[in-house]
């Protein structure tokens, strides 16, 4: 009964959402309001036939009802409860179903956000989104049906992904699609103001508002994605530039450089042209990642399932590329910009050479992800090019951007004298000059991380000066310190906020520098008794213990770790056996620590428990990473917030 | 110089610079990726490949002792043994795919410095999985991942 409700219900809410795009559309053009109002219900029922698409399948899931496809294929009867839930967005048609969910979500956000404040646009933008809607849904009809039947019907299904059976797939791909769905939202509103010919100041604020949100979801999905990576992988490492990685990195580059160059736009009327593509290009990465991580013609650790839905992709990328440019270059007109570039030393010069920084960032991540498939088109050669490249390449143009963090804030608008330029950045200047050499002094020989180091204290330094000069000037209207800092991250969020989700960054550039730099590791073998020692850190092996969970068979070790004079720490690292895999799957152990963190693995035993193979890493200031991301999605956060008007 | 000169070749300096920087980084990091057959045909010592084959039924060795792991890649036609330093990774096992990057040396072996095994996002059932096959292996070996 399910495969045909929840089929029924996709194209029922194809049908209506291809009619609500084109009745909003002839309603924005003819002023018919009874056409605009039958979109806007269509929007609504698109809502509720997917969110019943949703209750469906997941009661498929919680009755093992293995008449469905995506559920025989996803769970099995070992499954754990809260597995069958997540085991809904497990796999691809599964993710695409969420997918459309949300879409639906942030157009119903439109519809209720909008309607009457944005008249003239509002019919344009619902348009566009149940047109991108309508897109998806055509993915669930048909190249990916979720509700696809399976006869006959199996006793038991296959199981999820062991690897998927990990908290972080509750939040890691929800906040990943609700920032990519996000950016559909900044996307319509920029196609709406060039139909409509009103390339005004209103559309860009609502626009730069929702790049926030979407960009603030991305960032959240890419650092549990990182977290991910980290304690589930078993690699101790958390990132790999690996292409399922890049291709959600390179639309936060575009989303980044865009939240940056739209306060030109703002400020000094300029770059509208520009902040336009940046739009269409990080909607269009958006599409462009789906494409290849969904299409397999690149191989990942992620490696979804391959299938026709590469060509619809591909050619819904291609039709939104053209058909955004070709409407791009016929406002060509309206889009000239206002002002002009006064000065070489000046805040526009700053943020236009972080855009550009940002956009070869950018290209030069999606270069190295389809260089080998160029290479394997035009060549005939096989060739890859991992990490090496990327880290090559990406280094100097992330110190760049990050001199470029600390100039950006506090340099003049227009034309910096001497005087501004002297005032602003001595002090840290010298402090990162003074910084460095310490460093070095101590003993780190590291020239790059060095460097990152004196730029990190460059750019705090920046912050510092900024926010006690700005308390300082509130102070003197009697405000305390507490007080004054509130005053100035309630009332100037965005501007405070921006530098909260900086010094976010600067704790994340330390935590890649420090674990990049300093990390070690060892493989051994151990007998039963024997230690094994690393950076200070001793870890004895104590013995084997195997146990039956639910869906699967665990060996798990136990060792003794000690440091010096504390208190010896037991680590648990083990290797589950799932019936549906061939090979076990590690699942690590670690203790986490603000300068190091100790994190061990289990490799091969003696079946007989008397010995057992480990690697043990000492990772340095990965923490860094997550408090840094911590700060920035608090930093991101208040740049949300609706802006306070001062009263004064 | 007139302001918007400044700023154009300022633009194509930095420019020129990150063409610079992605040639030399693909100059310098760019690995061939080759199946036993290829490497045997025009074996170059000491240069870096990605090997992509079969793991060969009956040739894994592994001494927990002294990390040293030995199999066989074959592509059907040719194999080529491989020599490891580090227990065998999750996801790798006898007649399964996996690419290892490394170098041949002139002792007549290529010794790997990283094991990449794949996996598929859908898990087989035991019985139809045991044997990939080599189409199947091809497939997977078409892209590697990490």
């Amino acid at each position: 009964m399910i495969p045909e409700l929840g089929y029924g219900a996709t194209v029922a809410a194809l049908a209506l959402a291809l009619w609500g795009a084109f009745a909003t559309a002839t309603g924005g053009r003819t002023g018919r309001l009874d056409l605009l109002r039958s979109g806007e219900r269509a929007a609504i029922a698109v809502w509720i036939l997917i969110t019943a698409c949703i209750a469906l399948m997941l009661y498929a899931f919680l009755t093992f009802d293995f008449s469905v496809r995506y559920v025989a294929f996803n769970t099995n009867r070992g499954t754990p409860f809260y597995y069958r839930v997540t085991a809904l967005w497990g796999a691809l048609e599964g993710s695409i179903i969420l997918w459309s969910w949300m879409l639906s979500i942030y157009t119903l956000i439109v519809v209720v956000q909008y309607r009457r404040r944005q008249p003239e646009l509002y019919p344009w933008v619902l348009s566009v989104m149940l047109g991108i809607l309508a897109f998806f849904l055509l993915i669930m009809t048909v190249p990916a049906p979720p509700f696809e039947r399976l006869q006959p019907i199996p006793p038991d299904g296959r199981g999820l992904n062991p690897l998927l059976e990990d908290s972080g797939m509750i939040t890691h791909p929800v906040a990943l699609y609700l920032g990519f769905t996000g950016f559909t939202v900044p996307y319509a509103f920029a196609m709406a103001a060039l139909i409509v010919g009103r390339t005004g100041e209103e559309w860009i604020t609502i626009t730069r508002r929702w790049t926030i949100i979407a960009w603030y979801f991305l960032s959240l999905g890419l650092l549990i994605g990182g977290w991910w990576s980290y304690h589930v992988l078993g690699w101790g490492g958390y990132w790999a530039w690996d292409p399922v990685e890049n291709s959600a990195f390179m639309p936060w580059l575009t989303a980044t450089a865009f939240l940056h160059s739209v306060m030109i736009q703002e400020r000094r009327r300029m770059l509208k042209l520009w902040n336009l593509s940046l739009i269409i290009l990080t909607f269009g990465l958006t599409l462009f990642g789906t494409f290849l991580t969904r299409s397999g013609i690149i191989g990942s650790v992620h490696a979804f399932t391959q299938g026709a839905i590469g060509v619809f992709f591909l050619a819904f990328l291609a039709l939104v590329l053209v058909g955004s440019f070709a409407l791009l270059a016929s406002r060509m007109e309206r889009l000239r910009g206002q002002g002009e570039l006064d000065s070489v030393v000046s805040r526009e010069s700053a943020f236009l050479l972080n855009n550009l920084l940002l956009v070869a960032a950018t290209f030069t991540v999606f270069f190295g992800t389809v260089f080998p498939l160029l290479s394997e088109a035009m060549r005939g050669v096989k060739v890859s090019v991992g990490a090496p490249f990327f880290n090559l390449v990406n280094i100097p143009i992330f110190l760049g951007l990050l001199f470029l963090m600390g100039v950006g804030p506090l340099i003049a608008w227009r034309r910096a004298s001497a005087d501004n330029l002297r005032r602003n950045f001595l002090k840290p200047v010298l402090a990162g000059i003074v910084a460095a050499a310490a460093f070095s002094l101590l003993g780190v020989g590291n020239a790059i991380v060095l460097i990152a180091l004196g730029l990190v204290v460059f750019v705090a330094g920046t912050i510092v000066l900024d926010y006690v000069r700005a308390v300082r000037t509130r102070r003197r209207s009697g405000d305390g310190w507490g007080a004054a800092t509130w005053g100035l991250l309630r009332r100037q969020n965005r501007r405070y906020g921006g530098f909260v989700v900086h010094l976010g960054i600067l704790v994340i550039a330390l935590g890649v520098a420090g674990s990049q730099a300093w990390s070690i590791e060892t493989e051994t073998t151990l007998a039963k008794g024997q230690s094994v020692e690393l950076g200070g850190y001793r870890v004895r092996f104590d013995g084997l213990e195997a146990s039956e969970e639910s869906n699967h068979f665990k060996v798990t070790g136990a060792f003794t770790m000690t440091n010096g004079g504390r208190a010896p720490a037991m680590l648990h690292p083990a290797r589950k056996f799932y019936p549906q895999e061939q090979t076990p799957i590690a699942a690590v152990d670690y203790r986490l620590g603000l300068m190091k963190d100790v994190y061990l693995v289990l490799g091969d035993f003696a079946r007989d428990g008397s010995q057992a193979t480990v690697k043990l890493k000492i990772n340095w200031m990965v923490s860094w990473l997550w408090i840094g991301g911590l700060v920035l999605t608090l930093g991101g956060a208040l740049a949300i917030l609706p802006e306070r008007r001062r009263l004064a | 110089m007139s302001r918007r000169g400044k700023f154009i070749a300022g633009g194509l300096v930095i420019v020129a610079a990150i063409a610079y920087l992605i040639w030399a980084g693909v100059s310098q990091s760019v690995v061939y990726f080759v199946t036993p057959t290829e490497l045997l045909a025009a074996p170059v010592p000491s240069k870096t490949y990605r090997l992509g084959g079969l793991v060969m039924p009956g040739s894994l060795k592994w001494e927990p002792k002294s990390l040293d792991l030995s199999f066989t890649l074959s592509d059907g036609k040719s194999s080529v043994p491989v020599k490891h330093k580090g227990a065998p990774p999750d996801l790798f096992a006898e007649g399964r795919g996996a690419v290892v990057e490394g170098a041949w040396t002139r002792d007549g072996y290529f010794k790997a410095s990283l094991i990449l095994a794949k996996h598929s996002e859908e898990y087989k059932a035991p019985h139809d999985g045991a044997d990939p096959g080599y189409k199947e292996l091809m497939k997977s070996l078409r892209g590697e991942g990490r």
